[in-house]
């Protein structure tokens, strides 16, 4: 039987989406790889693992003995100038939450899987975007792929910006447990050619750890310099935006696929009111969409391809369209404003002082890898247009398919 | 220096010292010099003193969290010449093989020039004998990658204020166990046996050592030993710490040295399989020296000031078990039994 990689650039395979990243980490030629095992991210390791014992591509491969071990060699690899792998799930990420804020403040252009799972305890193995949302505010790059086909253009777009020396920084690959990572798909991979054309080597430049470039790397800075590096790195996520957006334009000339680079508009064009969210929500959206198309139901879906850098202009520009809004968090804040998820705040926090705002209102759903039914989608849907319909703000945030 | 051994120490062939004298003439430069603010009679700043001399230019050193960190490395002032980076205070091992693990694909795949660059990642107690064991155990086990971990062990985390770390002796006052009216022992747990550890469980780790910066050229010729050594490498150095031990900074060294000749601190290495005393330990082991009282070395420190006769005689007692009971002194504690097979009858 034909490995993946013996059948790649000839047409359509049937993958799932850790298999895919797994081929976007062999064809960026990544030179140092760990692994430690934790679901559902765990799968991609054993993707890459065969192919390094199979010799499809050379890389030091290293399965760790902890999360914290596991992010803490890339990331001293990767200060060397290695071009890096890793990833994890849940409670994982978590145990490794120290590298993962260490590597945003060092700047590192550390590639990460996130395999979204539930924090346990209670346990849990399904969808929940916390745990890739925490990395949110340190600097990490974070994206959200919705089906195994976009795994393509986000994992290499994932290099291509966070080694950018206008931006070095972590770039998280958020995709949701199962339903991604688990769930095959038909996939066109490119080419090692088109590849090499898009990626160029990873270059640390003169912040390389070498014995030629004898420099010192984190020393203590304290509250002489350290508000000067955090606005180094606010002016890099910055700049990632617009990296990202000449990137993309890039991957359009080279693979020709993909059409914007922040946001998936599905059927918004005379659309009165859309959904928003993340990742693989899209899937049972698009269907209940066009059912309710049939109805006459003009609803539109919007999804952010990006968590960070957070689109805000194109979601401005996006959202002012429309007479309501419904965000739909696959994850929770407890106790944050209107009780709402993280998403909808940031969206809220988006769209403030826009002349002509639409009214928003937040959904609950899916947590813990609960199935996200067309029913559940129409609903949403309705509360939307009904808002739309009255004109009247609806603050409250409605948890869905939840019993009691 | 003709009919020298030589040993290949990143891209230099370099000899060992043997005597204290020899550094002058045989380890010249420096590569941690001024710019750092350690304490005054800090005998880790030594530790990074001989450990970057014995490995020249063509190093890559790693640091975790600690005094070696914080005391060490202020930004536009630090002391090193070679390439340094700052790790996480349990990541020590992980340093090591994440930076070793980059050189070798690297060279491997074209992508850097080849040569043999030293890599060493050091802690302090805190980073190798608590918090850090599972990364520094996961980093023996590669084989593969060359590196060497030094844990300097000043016997508490000194940098945040002297609290008890899993090094520091029984009984000793820190931050964390101060002696009170109801419990004159606060710390009631004996000293971890950490390099023993990381020899016995990692059999693929050949060389395995302990250092005291009151023998340099001990400690200079196990850095070059353990860079030499395929593989990874380990050493754990004792450093007398005048903030956290309470006593005049200007008895470090005597203080180092009392550590060795009470027998609490034997000096030894372990290479590929084979265990051998150094210095003062090695003739204490084969009977030409006696060991010292331990109280010797208690008395001179103010952490244990509230020490009882009772106090002494436990900790004697202790070092004594460590000599008289262990197969090999203060580093195997416990001896072949007897063939159960006989015991039946």
């Amino acid at each position: 039987m034909a490995t993946a990689a013996q059948q790649a650039g000839v047409g359509v395979q049937l993958l799932t989406g850790s298999e895919v990243m797994a081929n976007v980490v062999r064809l960026a030629d990544v030179d140092v790889i760990t692994a430690y095992p934790i679901r559902p991210y765990d799968t991609v390791m054993q993707y890459v693992s065969r192919f390094i014992s199979n010799g499809e591509f050379d890389a030091d491969y290293i399965p760790a003995e902890s999360e914290h071990g596991q992010f803490e060699i890339v990331k001293h690899a990767c200060a060397c100038g290695a071009r890096v792998f890793t990833g994890s799930s849940g409670v994982g990420w978590l145990y490794a939450m120290e590298p993962l804020a260490v590597t945003a403040g060092l700047r590192l252009p550390m590639v990460a899987l996130v395999g979204c799972r539930a924090l346990d305890d209670p346990g849990a193995f399904g969808t929940e975007h916390n745990d890739a949302m925490l990395v949110r505010d340190l600097g990490w790059l974070i994206t959200f792929p919705d089906a195994a086909q976009e795994v393509v253009e986000l994992g290499l777009l994932a290099y291509r910006v966070a080694e950018d020396p206008k931006v070095f920084l972590p770039c998280a690959i958020a995709m949701d447990g199962a339903f991604l990572t688990h769930s095959q798909a038909t996939v066109r991979l490119p080419s090692q050619e088109q590849v090499k054309k898009f990626l160029p080597p990873y270059n640390r430049g003169d912040m390389l750890l070498h014995p030629d470039n004898p420099i010192t790397i984190a020393p203590q800075a304290n509250e002489d310099w350290l508000m000067e590096v955090r606005r180094q790195s606010s002016e890099a996520a910055k700049r990632a935006y617009t990296v990202l957006k000449d990137a993309h334009k890039d991957f359009c000339r080279i693979f020709g696929e993909s059409t914007n680079p922040f946001l998936d508009e599905y059927m918004t064009e005379d659309a009165d009111v859309v959904l928003c969210g993340l990742g693989t929500l899209s899937l049972p959206v698009k269907v209940a969409i066009r059912e309710m198309r049939k109805e006459g139901k003009k609803v539109g879906l919007v999804r952010l391809k990006w968590f960070r850098p957070f689109p805000t202009e194109e979601l401005r520009a996006s959202l002012s369209r429309f007479k309501a809004v419904g965000v739909v968090d696959r994850d929770y804040s407890f106790g944050s404003p209107f009780h709402g998820g993280i998403l909808l705040n940031e969206v809220k926090a988006a769209l403030y002082g826009l002349d002509k705002q639409p009214r928003v209102k937040g959904f609950v759903c899916g947590l813990g890898g609960r199935e996200v039914l067309l029913e559940n989608v129409k609903h949403m849907a309705d509360e939307i247009l009904a808002i739309a319909k009255s004109g009247k703000a609806d603050t409250q945030v409605e948890w869905i398919g939840v019993r009691g | 220096m003709s009919g020298e051994t030589l040993y290949q120490i990143g891209t230099q062939q370099l000899p060992l010292m043997g005597k204290v004298n020899a550094i002058p003439q045989k380890a010249v430069e420096e590569y941690y010099t001024s710019g750092h603010r350690t304490c005054q009679g800090c005998e880790s700043a030594l530790i990074m003193r001989l450990m970057a001399k014995a490995a020249g230019p063509r190093t890559i050193i790693l640091g975790s969290t600690g005094c070696m960190y914080v005391a060490n490395t202020t930004y536009y002032s630090t002391p090193w010449v070679v390439p340094w980076m700052h790790t996480q205070l349990g990541s020590c091992g992980s340093a090591a093989t994440g930076t070793a693990a980059a050189l070798r694909a690297l060279m491997r795949k074209g992508k850097m020039k080849q040569e043999p660059i030293n890599v060493i990642s050091f802690c302090g107690d805190g980073g190798g004998v608590d918090m850090g064991v599972a990364g520094i155990s996961a980093a023996l086990m590669h084989a593969e990658y060359n590196h060497l971990i030094i844990c300097y062990d000043n016997e508490s985390y000194a940098n945040t204020d002297i609290q008890i770390s899993g090094a520091s002796p029984w009984g000793a006052n820190t931050t964390f166990t101060p002696p009170g009216k109801k419990f004159r022992i606060m710390h009631t747990r004996w000293k971890k046996n950490i390099a023993a550890l990381y020899a016995v469980g990692h059999t693929r780790c050949n060389y395995v050592a302990t250092g005291d910066a009151s023998f340099p050229a001990d400690l200079i010729d196990k850095v070059r030993k353990g860079l030499a050594t395929p593989g990874p490498a380990f050493i754990h150095t004792l450093d007398p710490c005048p903030k956290g031990w309470d006593y005049d900074p200007f008895y470090s060294h005597k203080l180092g040295e009392l550590a060795v000749e009470t027998g609490l601190f034997p000096l030894w290495e372990m290479t590929n399989g084979e265990l051998t005393y150094t210095g003062i330990s090695a003739r204490l082991v084969y009977g030409n020296r006696k060991r010292r009282p331990v109280r010797e070395y208690l008395e001179a420190q103010g952490r244990f000031h509230h020490f009882t006769e009772e106090d002494y005689a436990y900790f004697q007692g202790e070092v004594d078990k460590m000599w008289d009971n262990w197969s090999m002194p203060g580093v195997i504690p416990f001896k072949l039994g007897e063939d159960p097979a006989k015991k039946k009858k």
